[in-house]
C-alpha cells in the first residue's frame, strides 16, 4: 500500500485524540441517518441506494472523484436541491430521527438547523455586520443589543473577529478571499444550526487561508456535527473523524478516516487515495 | 521535436498587430462620431436659441428674465406667469410649460417605477421559468408601441374612464398624460430593473436562501439591494424619457398651459409645446428663438439628469464592491 504520500503530520493531534475518543466513548446516536437514498436531476440518477451514518459532534468528510455526487448529497441534507426544477430525492434522509424529506417539513426551520457554507465564498454586497446579522433580522430579530452580540460571538468563533472588529461598518466584499470564506461560516454559525455542511470550502483559498479554515473546523466540532467535500485527501485526512468516498453516485466505503487512509478494504478507495485515477 | 522548436514565433505577429489596430480605429471613430453628433445637435439648438442673447430685437421680449422670473398683473399664480407668445404684448413664462412637465413627470414615474421593479421582481424571482419567458418580451413589446397610439388611447379610452371613476372637472389632467407616459415608461424601467435583478449572482440567492431565508426575504433583501444601480439606472433613463415624451403628452394632457400645481387640472410640457409651436411660428421671431431654447433646456436637462445618474450608479457600485 502506497500512503505514504500523504501528509498526515498536521493531524497527528487529532488523530490521537480521536484515537481515545473512540476508546471511551459508546456508539451515540447518529445525528444523522441516511437510507436508500436516491436523487434525480430530471431523468439522470445521480445517487444510487446511499446508506451512512453520519455521528454527532464529529467530522465527516465526502471525497470521491468529480461529479460523484458529493455536492448532491450534501445538499440533499438541507434541501438545497429544491430550487432546482426537476429534481426529486427518494429513500430516507433523517435528522435526529426525524424524516427530512416528509410533507410536514419546514425546509426554512431545516435550513436554521443545518447551515451551509459555499465552495465560492458567497457574503452579500452588504457590510460586515449585515452579513452576519443577516440570518437573525430575516428570523426577527431586531434588537440591537441581541445583534451586536451574537454579531460579535459569531465572528469570535469563526476566528475573524480579531481582524474585522474595527470595521463592521465596512463592505465585506472589501475582505480577502479567506477572510470572506471565515465570513460565511460566521453568517453560518449566527442562526445557531446543528449540523455544518461546508462543499469544499477552502478550494479556492492559499495555504495559509486553508489552515485556518481547517484550524476552525476542528474548533467548531465540540459543539456541531459538520460534513465537508473535499478534492484534498490532506485535508480529509487531517480535519475528519470519518471519511466517505463516493463514485459514480454510490458510495464505496465509509469508515474511520484512519482506516480509509491506512487501510481501506476496497480496492477502488485505495486507488483513488493514492492517487491512481482521479 | 527539433522541427517544432524551429517555428518562429514572430510569424503572423504583423499582420494580428494590424488587425487589431484597424479594429481600434473603427471602434473609436465610431464611438467619437456618435459623440460628435450629440455635440452638433447641441450645436446648433443653442444657435437658433442664441439671438436671446445677443439680438437686441429679440431680446427685448424673449430672454431669462421673461422665461423664468418675470409675473404680468395679476391676483393668481396662474394670471402672473403666462406663455401666449402670440398676441399683442407676447407672454413667454416657461414656469407653466415646466410645471405641465413635471407633473405629467412626476405621476408617469409615480406609476412606473413601482410597478416596473415589482415586475422586474416577479419575472426574475417569484415566475415559472415558462411564464418569465412570456413576462419579459410582452412588457418589451410595450416599448415597441408608437406614442402617437398610446396618446390616442389616453385621449379617448383612459380619460373617460378615468373621470367618470374619479370625478375629474377636466376630462385631460395631469393624471391621464402621466398615467399614459408611465405605460411608456414601464418598459424602460422593467427592462433595465429586470436585467440587473436576473444578472445577480446565483450564489447570493443560495447563500441567503441556506439560512433559512424565504424566497421572498431573499428577493427582497438581498437581489433587489445588490441590483439598486440598475433600478436606479432605470429610475434615470425613464426620467429622461418622460421628459423627451412629446405626443403622449400633446394628446392627453389637454394641452393648456396654465400654472396650476393641481394634478387634476389640465397641462401642457415642454416638448409640447415645441411640437405643436415650431411649424407655425415666424423664422427668427423672438417666440422661435423661445422655442429653440426650450429645447436647449430640455437637452440640458437630459444630459445633466443623466451624467448625475452615471455618477450615483458609478460610486454605488463601487460601494458594493467595497472600494470607499
Ligand atoms: N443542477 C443540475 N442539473 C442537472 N445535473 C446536475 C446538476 N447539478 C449536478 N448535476 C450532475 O449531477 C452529477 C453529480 O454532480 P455533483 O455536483 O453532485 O458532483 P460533485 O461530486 O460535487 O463534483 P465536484 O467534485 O466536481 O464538485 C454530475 O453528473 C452533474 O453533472
Ligand atoms: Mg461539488
Amino acid at each position: 500500500m502506497n500512503v505514504t504520500t500523504i501528509n498526515m503530520s498536521a493531524g497527528d493531534r487529532q488523530s490521537e485524540e480521536r484515537a481515545t475518543k473512540i476508546h471511551e466513548e459508546p456508539e451515540a446516536s447518529p445525528k444523522i441517518q441516511v437510507r436508500d437514498f436516491n436523487f434525480f436531476y430530471g431523468d439522470l440518477h445521480v445517487l444510487h441506494d446511499i446508506a451512512l451514518d453520519i455521528p454527532e459532534k464529529q467530522v465527516t468528510a465526502f471525497i470521491g472523484p468529480s461529479g460523484c455526487g458529493k455536492s448532491t448529497f450534501l445538499r440533499s441534507i438541507n434541501r438545497m436541491n429544491d430550487i432546482i426544477p426537476g429534481a426529486r430525492a427518494r429513500g430516507t434522509l433523517m435528522l435526529d430521527n426525524q424524516d427530512l424529506y416528509a410533507k410536514a417539513v419546514d425546509v426554512v426551520a431545516l435550513r436554521r438547523k443545518v447551515g451551509m457554507v459555499f465552495q465560492k465564498s458567497n457574503p452579500f454586497p452588504k457590510s460586515i455586520y449585515e452579513n452576519v446579522a443577516y440570518g437573525l433580522r430575516i428570523g426577527g430579530v431586531n434588537d440591537r443589543r441581541i445583534l451586536d452580540d451574537i454579531v460579535q460571538t459569531s465572528l469570535q468563533r469563526a476566528a475573524l473577529w480579531d481582524e474585522v472588529k474595527d470595521r463592521l461598518d465596512s463592505s465585506a466584499m472589501a475582505l480577502s478571499g479567506g477572510q470572506q470564506q471565515r465570513l460565511c461560516i460566521a453568517r453560518a454559525l449566527a442562526v445557531d444550526p446543528e449540523v455544518l455542511l461546508m462543499d469544499e470550502p477552502a478550494s479556492a483559498l492559499d495555504p495559509i487561508a486553508t489552515q485556518k479554515i481547517e484550524e476552525l473546523v476542528y474548533e467548531l466540532k465540540s459543539n456541531y456535527t459538520i460534513v465537508i467535500v473535499t478534492h484534498n485527501m490532506q485535508q480529509a485526512a487531517r480535519v475528519s473523524d470519518r471519511t466517505a468516498f463516493f463514485m459514480l453516485g454510490k458510495l464505496v466505503e465509509y469508515d474511520d478516516t484512519n482506516t480509509i487512509f491506512m487501510n481501506p478494504k476496497q480496492k477502488l478507495t485505495e486507488d483513488y487515495i493514492t492517487g491512481r485515477f482521479g | 521535436m527539433n522541427d517544432r522548436r524551429k517555428v518562429d514565433l514572430t510569424r503572423g505577429v504583423k499582420g494580428r498587430f494590424i488587425r487589431d489596430r484597424l479594429m481600434t480605429v473603427v471602434f473609436t471613430g465610431a464611438g467619437w462620431f456618435a459623440i460628435l453628433f450629440i455635440a452638433l445637435i447641441f450645436v446648433f439648438t443653442f444657435r437658433e436659441a442664441l439671438p436671446i442673447f445677443t439680438d437686441p430685437e429679440v431680446s427685448k421680449e424673449a430672454n431669462l428674465h421673461e422665461f423664468f422670473v418675470k409675473r404680468v398683473e395679476g391676483e393668481t399664480i396662474e394670471q402672473q406667469f403666462v406663455w401666449q407668445p402670440v398676441g399683442e404684448v407676447p407672454k413667454f413664462s416657461f414656469i407653466p410649460l415646466i410645471l405641465g412637465t413635471l407633473k405629467a413627470t412626476f405621476v408617469g414615474l409615480l406609476f412606473a417605477c413601482p410597478i416596473g421593479v415589482a415586475a422586474a421582481l416577479f419575472s426574475s424571482e417569484f415566475a415559472p421559468p415558462k411564464l418569465r419567458e412570456w413576462i419579459k418580451p410582452t412588457i418589451e413589446l410595450l416599448a415597441g408601441i408608437p406614442s402617437v397610439v398610446l396618446g390616442f388611447f389616453a385621449l379617448l379610452v383612459l380619460a373617460s374612464w378615468l373621470q367618470n371613476t374619479f370625478g375629474f372637472t377636466y376630462r385631460l389632467n395631469a393624471w391621464n398624460a402621466g398615467l399614459a407616459l408611465g405605460i411608456a415608461l414601464l418598459p424602460v424601467v422593467f427592462t433595465i430593473s429586470e436585467d440587473g435583478m436576473s444578472s445577480v449572482p446565483r450564489h447570493y440567492r443560495e447563500g441567503s436562501l441556506a439560512l433559512g431565508a424565504s424566497r421572498f426575504q431573499t428577493a427582497w433583501k438581498v437581489v433587489l439591494p445588490a441590483a439598486l444601480p440598475a433600478v436606479f439606472a432605470s429610475f434615470v433613463l425613464a426620467f429622461g424619457r418622460a421628459i423627451g415624451e412629446t405626443m403622449i403628452l400633446l394628446m392627453a394632457g389637454g394641452n393648456a398651459a396654465i400654472t396650476s400645481f393641481s394634478l387634476s387640472d389640465p397641462l401642457r410640457t415642454l416638448s409640447a409645446t415645441i411640437a405643436a409651436e415650431l411649424g407655425e411660428v415666424v423664422f427668427g421671431d423672438p417666440h422661435y428663438s423661445a422655442l429653440f431654447f426650450m429645447g436647449t433646456l430640455l437637452f440640458v436637462l437630459t444630459f445633466v439628469s443623466n451624467s448625475a445618474g452615471q455618477w450615483v450608479i458609478g460610486r454605488m457600485q463601487r460601494r458594493m464592491q467595497g472600494e470607499s
